[in-house]
């Protein structure tokens, strides 16, 4: 199993904190980007955005990063915490 | 000695935070500090609170990143980043650099560095509540720029 979890705005859009994902067929963050904007036009847009930020086990990644049983991955939009 | 990184919802003390650097640190000679507060306007709309929202884990590994970078880069001795979370009123203090170095320069450069790369690399976001209603605050692109600027 995959962990995703959601932060900011990208949660509130989905209206979705976190949840898991079989990893089988799972082996980059833009598979699981793939998988789960099939669920409806909300996740295709959402994920989609150019701007989207993705985390593998709390490292900043891009979305060809690989990804593992076990992983905890992260989308976000840009930070602006300071 | 104390951690280098708090992430805490309470407020901080500059005076006592200064304290910490110096305890016991007879070495550095310049100390420099940060801090950032919460403004009552933001382009154009009256901010009555911000919301500060964290990913707990990756928070702290990114500002320890940050904080070894800025050590292999410049000669500093003691650093602190604090920054804190949840409900925050116009005037309240968000974020706070402290670094100390034996001469002023290394330590002027090594705080600007972490305020810098934290803008653009730890994962807070802000929520803004003002009198236009509620929303999250968009990343700009010259934090972006800021940021390059020291590669």
């Amino acid at each position: 199993m995959i962990n995703i979890v959601f932060f900011a705005a990208l949660r509130e859009q989905l209206d979705c904190a976190s949840l898991t994902l079989e990893s089988n067929d799972l082996a980059t963050v833009a598979d699981i980007i793939k998988q789960l904007s099939a669920r409806s036009e909300q996740w295709q847009q959402t994920l989609n955005n150019a701007s989207l930020l993705s985390a593998v086990n709390h490292d900043m990644v891009d979305q060809s990063h690989p990804v593992k049983a076990g992983d905890e991955v992260a989308f976000f939009p840009p930070v602006t915490g300071g | 000695m104390t951690s280098e990184i708090s992430i805490q919802q309470h407020d901080f003390s500059l005076a006592d935070e200064v304290a910490l650097l110096e305890q016991d640190n007879a070495t550095d000679g310049a100390v420099v500090t940060f801090t950032g507060r919460v403004r009552n306007n933001n382009n154009e709309t009256e901010v009555s609170t911000l919301t500060l929202e964290h990913y707990p884990g990756m928070t702290e590994k990114s500002l320890a990143k940050i904080i070894t970078t800025a050590k292999e880069r410049w000669n500093i001795g003691r650093v602190k980043v604090i920054h804190r979370i949840g409900a925050l009123q116009v005037g309240e203090q968000i974020v706070f650099v402290g670094v100390t170095s034996k001469h002023r320069k290394d330590a002027f450069a090594a705080n600007e560095f972490i305020m810098d790369y934290l803008k653009v690399q730890a994962p807070f976001w802000k929520k803004e509540q003002s009198d236009k209603g509620e929303q999250w605050l968009d990343a700009k692109d010259s934090d972006e720029t800021k940021a390059q600027q020291w590669s």
